[in-house]
Order: C-alpha cells, then sequence, then structure tokens
C-alpha cells in the first residue's frame, strides 16, 4: 500500500534539509513525482515551490511525468557502447515499440539512457526500478520484456545465479559479480571488524591518531589527492559546534567501480574508517553519500550500521571511550555525477540542486550545515583502518616514494579479466593489461583516470601509476584497435560532461558543447586545421571553471589531441582553410518542402 | 596609382547600413576620392564587371540568393566585411530561428492576421523565386569573413574609419562611441 | 588592531581589510577586474567566470576569493583578457541576443563589457536556441532569450519572510531560471522594480515600460564599464 506523503514527510522530521530523501521516497512510491506533491513538500518543509522543483528538476532520476511501471535505464558510457550496447538498445525498442525517452502508451514500460552507473566490468548493463541487470543481449532483453508482460516483481526476473561473495546475501540478492582479481590489505579477508576501535582508539588521543595517518602518507583515493592527515588536521582545529565526516560513495566518473565492491564486500571496513575519523576530527556524525545506483545495497548496508550499534561500534561511548558519541547514516543521491564533487555532495546532502560551491571556504572550515566536515573517498576510509592496525610506517612501505599504499584500480574495456585490482602504487600501465589479460599488441589506447583523466597511447604505457606520474582515482578503460576512438571513446566522454554539468559555470555549461560540436564537425570529414587550433584554446577556458568537472571537461578532447593528433589530422580538409559546414540541400528542404516545389540546387 | 575597387550589397538587411555608408556628409566627396564603387546599390552596376579589392555585405543570408551573392562576392572581392548586426548574426530577420520554416510560411501565407486572400492556402512556389533557407544564417557561417563592422547600423564613422583603414593600410581607430551594438 | 592585509595585483602593492574579496580590494586600490554575476552587498557566487584572475599561478574568481596577507594576484594580462573575452563571447551565442531591439540595449552590463573588450564577433558558433518570454507574471516580463543564468535575482529577491521567488530549473544546458508563481503574483512594486534593476542583462523587464532614455544618453553610450574605478 502506498505510503502517505504526509508519512514521509514526517519520518524526516519536516526538516527542509532531508529534501533529497523526501523526494527519493516519494519518487520511488509513486514512479514520478507529481505537481501537487511538490506543492504539498513545499507548504510542509516551509520552503516555496520553485525550491523543490529546484532541487527536483536537477537529478536524472526524479521525474515529474510518470516512467512507467517498469522503468529501465540502459548505461550508456563508452564501455557498454564497447561490449554491445547498440543491439541491447534496438532490442528493447524494437520489442516494446517505443524510443529511448519514452513510456509505453499503457503506462508499463520506461526506457531511458544514463550515465555510467558503476558496472564497466559487466556490461551492457540497466537498472530497472532500481535493481541492476547485467551482461545484456538481445535475448536476455526478449526474456526480461517477456518477464515484464507476465506482471512478475523484478526481484523475480533474474535468470542466472546472484553474483558472488555478500551478492548473494539475503538482502542484497543481485547478479552483480565482483570481480576481485587480486587482493591487498583493503580486500584482504585478514580483518576483524571493530578491532582497532576496541583495540587502538581507547589508547590514542585523536592527536595520536591524526599523528599515525600522516605517518602514513596516505593520500585521498577520491582524485585529487589530498594528504588526508592534514585534512583531518585542518578539521579537528577548525571552529564549530558540531563535526561531520562525510564518506564519497557517489562513485560517478565512468569506469570506476571499486567503491561498489568494497561497499559490498568490505563496508565494516568503512563504517570503522569513518568511526577513527570521528574520533580524530570530534566529529558526531557521518554521512555516507551513496549514489543513486547503488541503492540495491541499501537494505544490506542499513542492516549492518544497526548491527554496528547494537555492538556498540556505533552510538554512544563507542569502544567504552568515554564521550565518545558517533553514528552514521546512508544518504542517497538521485543521479548527478557532480555530486561527487566534495561541496557538491553537501550541498546535496542538505537537500539542494548539487551545485559546486565556491571555495574557500573548504569543507573542514565550512561544510555540512555551515559546520567543519570532512569528505573522504570509500577506500581512504577503508585504507585509514589498516593504517591504525598495523602502523604509520607499515602502511607507508607499500607503493614509491610519493604514493603510499595500495589502489584498487577498477579496469573494463578490451581485456579478458575486468575487475578491480588491489596493487601498490608504482605499477606501470603496462603491468595492469598484462594482468588483465589484455592483447598488447592490439591495445591501441587506455583511457586511465575516466574522462576526467587522460587518454595514452602505447608510447606512453610504461608511465607509472603514482601521484607523481599518472595519478589516477582509479580506473583504466582499455581499448584495442577494433574501437574508432575518437567516436567510441573522445566522443562519448565529451557528451557525458555536456549532459553533467550542473551548468551554474557560464564556462562549463557551454563550451564542452561548443566542442562537441566542433568534434562532430571533424568527425564528419568538414574539418579543417584551424578547428584543431581552436579545440585546443576553447579547451584552456573551461579551466577557469568553479569546479573539477567544468576543469577537467575538455580532457578527453585535449588529451586525445595531444596524443592522437594523427587521428584528428587525418580526417581534416587539407585543401581548404574555411569550411563552414553550410549545406544548401539540407537548408532549402523544409521550406521547399512547404511550398510544395522541386530545390534548384544550381 | 588606382583607386582600390570597392562593391557593396545589401542580403537580408534593410539597407540601413547602406544609408549610414552615406550618412558621412561632407566626406561622401573625400569617399569618391579615395575609392571607385564597382558592383553595388549605390551606383547600380548588378553584376561585378571587374575583381574589386573590398566588398562590403549588409545583412544576412535568408535565402537561396542570399548565398549565390555573398558567394559570388567571395569570388570577385579581396576583402569581405560584414557590415551590421544582420551580416555578423542575423539580426531582426534571425528573430525566426528557432521556428520551424513551415510555421512562419503558414504564418505568414496562410494564417496570419495580415492574409488577406487565400483561399488554396498556397505559399508561393514559383521556380524564379530563391528558396528560403532553414533559419537566416550569418554571413560568416556561409562564407570566410575578414572584418566586421558591428552597430545597427554601425556608425557612420566606424565604416569610414575602417575603410580608410583598409584603403591606407593604417591601424583601425576604434573610439569607444563609435563602435555599438545598436 | 590592525587588520589591514597587503597584496600585490599585476605587481602593484595594495592594501585593503582582511577577508574583503579580491573584487572589492581591488576596486578599493583603483584597479577594476570586470564582473558580471557579482553585485555589491549580496553574497558572491562565482558563476560567470569573467573575475578570473590567477591567485599565486592558479585560477580563482576574484568576486570570491578573500585576499590574504602577501597575495599575488595577476588580472590584467593578454590571455587573461581573452579568456574573459570568450566568456563574454559564449554568453551572446548561448542565448538570443538581439540588441537593435533590446529594451536594455545601453544600460546592459553584457553588452558594456563586449564594448570594453571590443567583440566584434563571437568565436563561437550562433545557436539559436529555442527560448520563450514567459510573461504570466503580472508585473514583470522573463525573457529566457536574454537570461545569462548569473544568479542575481536567486540570490538578492526573496520574500520578507527569507523565501525564494526564484530559482534554477534543470542542469547544464537546459538550465532556466524560474519563478515562483505565488509568490512571484505577489511582488510589491518595490520587489518587483528591485527584480528589474538586478538582472545585468535584459531578461527581466518591468511591464509597459522601455526604451526612455534616447541612444547616446544611456549608461555605456559614453562612459566604459569599470571606468569608474580605474579613475579613482
Ligand atoms: C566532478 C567531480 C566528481 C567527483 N567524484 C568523486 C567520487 O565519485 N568519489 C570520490 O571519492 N571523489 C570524487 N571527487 C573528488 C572529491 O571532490 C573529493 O576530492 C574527494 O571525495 C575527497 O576524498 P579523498 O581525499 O579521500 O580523496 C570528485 C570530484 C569532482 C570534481
Ligand atoms: S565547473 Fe561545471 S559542474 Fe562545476 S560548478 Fe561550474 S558549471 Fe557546475
Ligand atoms: S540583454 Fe544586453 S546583450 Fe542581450 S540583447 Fe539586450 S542589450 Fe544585447
Ligand atoms: S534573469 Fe537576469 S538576474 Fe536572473 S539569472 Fe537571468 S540574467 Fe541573471
Ligand atoms: S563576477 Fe566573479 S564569477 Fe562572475
Amino acid at each position: 500500500m502506498a505510503t502517505n506523503v504526509q508519512d514521509i514527510i514526517t519520518k524526516y522530521n519536516k526538516d527542509k534539509t532531508r529534501l533529497m530523501d523526501v523526494l527519493i521516497d516519494v519518487q520511488s512510491e509513486h514512479g514520478y513525482i507529481p505537481k501537487d506533491i511538490t506543492k504539498e513538500i513545499a507548504r510542509e518543509l516551509d520552503i516555496s515551490h520553485v525550491d523543490v522543483e529546484q532541487t527536483m528538476s536537477f537529478y536524472h532520476f526524479f521525474s515529474e511525468t510518470p516512467t512507467g511501471k517498469y522503468a529501465i535505464f540502459l548505461n550508456d558510457s563508452a564501455v557498454a557502447n564497447m561490449m554491445g550496447r547498440q543491439k541491447v538498445k534496438e532490442t528493447f525498442e524494437r520489442e516494446t515499440g517505443i524510443k529511448f525517452g519514452n513510456v509505453t502508451p499503457d503506462g508499463a514500460i520506461g526506457l531511458f539512457d544514463t550515465s555510467c552507473i558503476g558496472m564497466n566490468d559487466q556490461e551492457p548493463a540497466a537498472l530497472i526500478n532500481g535493481r541492476v541487470f547485467t551482461n545484456l543481449t538481445p535475448f536476455r532483453v526478449k526474456e526480461i520484456l517477456r518477464d515484464i508482460k507476465d506482471g512478475k516483481a523484478v526481484e523475480e526476473m533474474y535468470s542466472a545465479a546472484f553474483g558472488d561473495g555478500e551478492n548473494r546475501n539475503e538482502l542484497i540478492k543481485s547478479v552483480v559479480q565482483n570481480n576481485i582479481r587480486k587482493k591487498g590489505p583493503i580486500l584482504s579477508e585478514d580483518y576483524t571488524p571493530g578491532i582497532v576501535i576496541w583495540k587502538k582508539l581507547p589508547e590514542m588521543t585523536p592527536e595520536q591518531v591524526i599523528d599515525e595517518v600522516k605517518k602514513s602518507n596516505i593520500r585521498g583515493r577520491g582524485g585529487a589527492g589530498f594528504p588526508t592527515g592534514l585534512k583531518w588536521e585542518f578539521c579537528r582545529k577548525a571552529a564549530g559546534e558540531k563535526k561531520y565526516i562525510f564518506c564519497n560513495a557517489d562513485e560517478g566518473e565512468p569506469g570506476t567501480f571499486k567503491d561498489r565492491v568494497i561497499l559490498t564486500e568490505r563496508p565494516k571496513l568503512l563504517f570503522e574508517g569513518m568511526v577513527i575519523a570521528g574520533y580524530a576530527v570530534g566529529a558526531t556524525e557521518g554521512i555516507v553519500y551513496v549514489r543513486h545506483e547503488y541503492t540495491y545495497l541499501k537494505n544490506y548496508l542499513e542492516n549492518l550500521l544497526q548491527g554496528a550499534r547494537d555492538r556498540n561500534l556505533l552510538g554512544k561511548n563507542i569502544g567504552g571511550i568515554e564521550g565518545f558519541d558517533f553514528d552514521i547514516r546512508l544518504q542517497f543521491g538521485a543521479g548527478a555525477y557532480v555530486c561527487g564533487e566534495e561541496s557538491a555532495l553537501i550541498e546535496s546532502s542538505e537537500g539542494k540542486r548539487g551545485e559546486p560551491r565556491d571555495r574557500p571556504p573548504f569543507p573542514v572550515e565550512k561544510g555540512y550545515l555551515g559546520m567543519p566536515t570532512v569528505v573522504n573517498n570509500v577506500e581512504t576510509l577503508c585504507s585509514v583502518v589498516k593504517v591504525l592496525l598495523n602502523g604509520g610506517e607499515w602502511y607507508a612501505k607499500f607503493g614509491t616514494k610519493d604514493s603510499s599504499g595500495t589502489k584498487l584500480m577498477s579496469i573494463s574495456g578490451d581485456c579478458k579479466y575486468p575487475g578491480v585490482y588491489e596493487v601498490e602504487w608504482g605499477f606501470s600501465v603496462k603491468d595492469i593489461l598484462e594482468m588483465a589479460g589484455a592483447d598488447e599488441d592490439r591495445v591501441q589506447a587506455v583511457q586511465v583516470g575516466g574522462p576526467s583523466g587522460s587518454l595514452i597511447g602505447p608510447d606512453e604505457f610504461s608511465r607509472t601509476l603514482c601521484f607523481a606520474d599518472l595519478a589516477t582515482g582509479g580506473s583504466l578503460i582499455i581499448i584495442d584497435n577494433s574501437r574508432d576512438l575518437l567516436t567510441d571513446i573522445v566522443l562519448n566522454f565529451t557528451e557525458f560532461f555536456v549532459e553533467e554539468s550542473c551548468g551554474s559555470c557560464s564556462t562549463c555549461r557551454n563550451i564542452p558543447n561548443m566542442m562537441k560540436l566542433k568534434l562532430e564537425k571533424i568527425l564528419d570529414a568538414r574539418g579543417i586545421a584551424q578547428d584543431i587550433t581552436d579545440l585546443e584554446e576553447w579547451g584552456k577556458v573551461l579551466k577557469v571553471s568553479r569546479c573539477g568537472l567544468g576543469q577537467t571537461a575538455g580532457n578527453p578532447i585535449l588529451t586525445s589531441i595531444k596524443n592522437f593528433r594523427h587521428l584528428y589530422e587525418e580526417k581534416i580538409q587539407k585543401d581548404k582553410d574555411y569550411d563552414t559546414e553550410f549545406d544548401m540541400a539540407a537548408a532549402v528542404k523544409a521550406s521547399c518542402e512547404a511550398a510544395g516545389r522541386i530545390p534548384n540546387l544550381n | 596609382m588606382s583607386k582600390p575597387i570597392v562593391a557593396t550589397t545589401s542580403l537580408a538587411g534593410c539597407f540601413g547600413c547602406h544609408m549610414s555608408i552615406l550618412d558621412i556628409d561632407e566626406k561622401i566627396l573625400d569617399l569618391i576620392e579615395l575609392v571607385e564603387f564597382n558592383k553595388s546599390p549605390i551606383d547600380d552596376i548588378k553584376t561585378f564587371t571587374k575583381k574589386c579589392d573590398i566588398g562590403l555585405i549588409e545583412g544576412g543570408c535568408c535565402n537561396s540568393e542570399n548565398i549565390h551573392v555573398l558567394k559570388d562576392f567571395r569570388k570577385n572581392c579581396k576583402i569581405l566585411v560584414s557590415v551590421g548586426e544582420c551580416a555578423i548574426m542575423g539580426g531582426l530577420p534571425a528573430l525566426r530561428n528557432g521556428i520551424p520554416i513551415k510555421e512562419c510560411l503558414d504564418e505568414a501565407y496562410i494564417n496570419g492576421p495580415s492574409v488577406q486572400h487565400n483561399p488554396k492556402g498556397i505559399i508561393p512556389n514559383d521556380d524564379e523565386l530563391p528558396m528560403l533557407l532553414d533559419r537566416v544564417y550569418p554571413c560568416h557561417e556561409i562564407v570566410k569573413i575578414d572584418y566586421y563592422l558591428p552597430g545597427c547600423p554601425p556608425r557612420a564613422e566606424l565604416i569610414w574609419n575602417a575603410l580608410v583603414a583598409l584603403v591606407t593600410g593604417d591601424e583601425l581607430k576604434l573610439p569607444y562611441e563609435v563602435v555599438k551594438f545598436d | 588592531m590592525s587588520t589591514l592585509v597587503k597584496f600585490k595585483i599585476d605587481g602593484v602593492e595594495c592594501m585593503a581589510e582582511r577577508g574583503t574579496y579580491i573584487v572589492e580590494a581591488a576596486r578599493e586600490n583603483g584597479i577594476y577586474i570586470p564582473t558580471l554575476c557579482n553585485i555589491r552587498g549580496v553574497k558572491p557566487r562565482g558563476s560567470c567566470r569573467i573575475c578570473t584572475v590567477l591567485v599565486n599561478s592558479r585560477p580563482m574568481s576574484a568576486c570570491t576569493t578573500p585576499v590574504t596577507d602577501g597575495m599575488e594576484i595577476i588580472n590584467d594580462t593578454p590571455e587573461i583578457n581573452d579568456t574573459r573575452k570568450s566568456i563574454i563571447e559564449v554568453l551572446f551565442v548561448e542565448g538570443n541576443h538581439f540588441c537593435p531591439s533590446c529594451e536594455k540595449s545601453g544600460n546592459c552590463e553584457l553588452q558594456a563589457l563586449a564594448y570594453r573588450f571590443q567583440m566584434m564577433v563571437p568565436r563561437f558558433p550562433y545557436i539559436f536556441p529555442n527560448k520563450t518570454v514567459d510573461a504570466s507574471n503580472p508585473k514583470i516580463i522573463k525573457d529566457h532569450n536574454r537570461c545569462i543564468l548569473c544568479k542575481r535575482c536567486i540570490r538578492a529577491i526573496k520574500t520578507d519572510d527569507g523565501k525564494n521567488v526564484f530559482a534554477f530549473k534543470k542542469r547544464g544546458m537546459k538550465l532556466e531560471i524560474i519563478i515562483d508563481p505565488e509568490l512571484g503574483d505577489n511582488f510589491t512594486d518595490e520587489l518587483a522594480q528591485k527584480a528589474v534593476e538586478i538582472c545585468p542583462v535584459g531578461a527581466i523587464l518591468p511591464r509597459e515600460k522601455g526604451y526612455q532614455i534616447p541612444i547616446g544618453k544611456r549608461k555605456y553610450d559614453q562612459v566604459v564599464i569599470g571606468s569608474d574605478i580605474e579613475k579613482k
């Protein structure tokens, strides 16, 4: 039975900062968020109606109109396309009789595109009413649609056995595979949950914890690589009545899926890391911001949090430490890559559109609800547990001089063994290709660090993965020579940025699209040499954008021009120094049709 | 030394820019001294009789004839100048951009309030008529344009300064008051 | 206790109160840093990026970054100015700016910046997006064709009890400004007037008024934007 909107609003104490949760509940209850409900929400939360509309219209998974009894969101990432998405898409469209972006007339099925859902190692994949379906084929699509016709519940539609490990857990029951290929300190089974909280924290002051983290030299695993110990110290020293620890589990960078595996297999490690961070900075509340696409883990994670409370690993006087109170809640997103940016993540958690803030002030000074806040990646927080358990010096021995420890790499694309590899920093791209079973003679490029990273060619495969050389949040997409690099990869990634910009900066809102149009002109064989120069120049303007999204939105094009210039040069017209792409036949077509005359094109 | 030869045309424009070319009071005598006009509405020469040095384009391109004329200018002039907002960005005719051409034609010839008598609902379709383009194009989206003189119309002084600079090769002076978009 | 800090803009020694935003601090020292989305007295939001300067070699928005002791700011270089110019140009092509018929022409800050930076033609292709004019409000007209999404109206216009009247809808290139129908309908004359004034371009217009100042007498007809600051 549908829950009443009032119940939902009351559940969140009529707190306007919980608007995201209210909208998420309404959306999942009704399949959309009708206007009379947004009005009711505005009234009850005592905010203007446009505020509700502002938040709601920002996120991909909120809809003003019904999305169908079965809402199918098919991943549109580059790797999904490499793995056969097009055929899957065509089958969906043919069998349902509708195009993507629409709902069948009977309201049964909605088909939608969506940005990378964190399943690059098992593409093509889709979300159907929040459940993940992987390794889709045209045949599988027909099965799914038959089940839909039979009125089956989504949970009953899995035909394959559930995935490995905890994916089979009663509370998850998903077909997702972990694909763990190589383990290190984080993924190792050798871990007793709560051990640091019971055995170490009671004997350490917060300052000592921070010192130990500093000694380990660990730097953030979310991409920016800020030293974790220092971040905690800033937050500890910042003035504020309350402090917060955020775990960034938004994992939106296409090609990255290692946090998904940690959330599935090592969530207790993560929660313990957050407790440690809370102790170190003097925080009382932790929030895990989980991307919408991982909602299938919700009940499982909630249950573990309850278990931790029961065992006094969360709650009051944790681990017997008098006065150390800390609890964790989950905050789900609703489909916006930019919410992985730490200040957008905070805005979103406050119930607003995920628009990054101007920095300074940084979250460690003024974060969630204006209070000092640490935002750390899932993997960073997990690593810290091992740092405290075995000592900072022990940890610093892993990896290279400037990059200590291990890194979880998400490997996907053209290789035999896509999946998650926990390796020490300092491996070369070549090493990884070997591990992943890629046919090196056929690999033409590797995308390091997702769309915001760089596209490199074979002459750079001996470069090493570390902060001093190839810094990365941990994704490698392997692309062999059967692919059209500019169309399959560069154009797809550029479109991703066009789609995901929050739109606030005039640069990031517009220039990726301008670059996309230019790239299409070149791909259309209408380009000239000047177009390549323009792309390089326009890309520079993006660097003045407010946040990392805009600053890196030009990277697919810029790094491919740098490393694969010949691909551009092959496509441009060498005999022309001007081509406007104007096409008379196309331009007069509609007017001649309207007037009923035959175009005279001489 | 022979005088530089200038050609001018008005595409999808209102002749306002041409008026501005002539709006230079007594300097008009200097103008005649300075340059020779070829194809232009000013002297009513209809086709190019020789290659020109400077082509001044008023108006953007709204139909196939505009395109032909503009391309002809590009072929026959060493330097092309977009004169005025319409040439630079389509100007007021471009207000129709974004509206499907069918809707525009229906409004003009069939449903619009100014349509007096068109019982058969005919949209003019004689082969002699230029074909309308799907939108109004700025000139530089058709051919390479070398210089731009904004304004609606560009201030007479701006056009004069530009012509003098082009002819003499001196640096173009752009006092703040003369470069305006309206 | 003195809270003055010393910093440099393009090598020139400057002084200002600690915590002052770079744009304001520069103004106090007679240096103009171009701005568009910024409004004095309202909390800044670095949206337009035109005020970008280099702070210790990193691009930062000068309207949102406070000065600190010893800061080295680079403002007036050909590269930075060209970046600013390209931002102005992109704002022209993303909307439909028909200056010759615009009520705001001559008093428009976007246009004035284009004059200052001598924009002759944008380097980007015109998009000619299909945008609408919203005339549903009894006091103002919202012309989406000219809106540069600077967020000024959102930030500056609130009801007496602090509620937002304007807001963003959607994101990316689909971003637009919406007006709360209920709150907007109850606009006081003062608030409507304030909204018109706060908008840097002709995207919020009063009803039944326009073209009141003759050409030649308008704010930026003779006077370069920012020159008042530079004169000091
Ligand atoms: C557009 C954008 C998306 C981001 N997405 C993520 C993300 O999904 N996960 C993450 O941990 N960090 C992400 N980051 C980096 C965060 O802003 C932040 O630096 C990080 O969470 C800090 O954690 P760390 O110090 O542990 O790395 C993103 C940054 C940007 C600009
Ligand atoms: S850079 Fe892009 S995503 Fe980031 S704040 Fe600006 S518009 Fe938003
Ligand atoms: S808002 Fe400004 S730039 Fe836009 S049309 Fe009006 S005057 Fe021109
Ligand atoms: S309406 Fe005006 S003030 Fe509001 S965002 Fe648009 S341009 Fe800025
Ligand atoms: S004025 Fe600073 S970003 Fe707009």
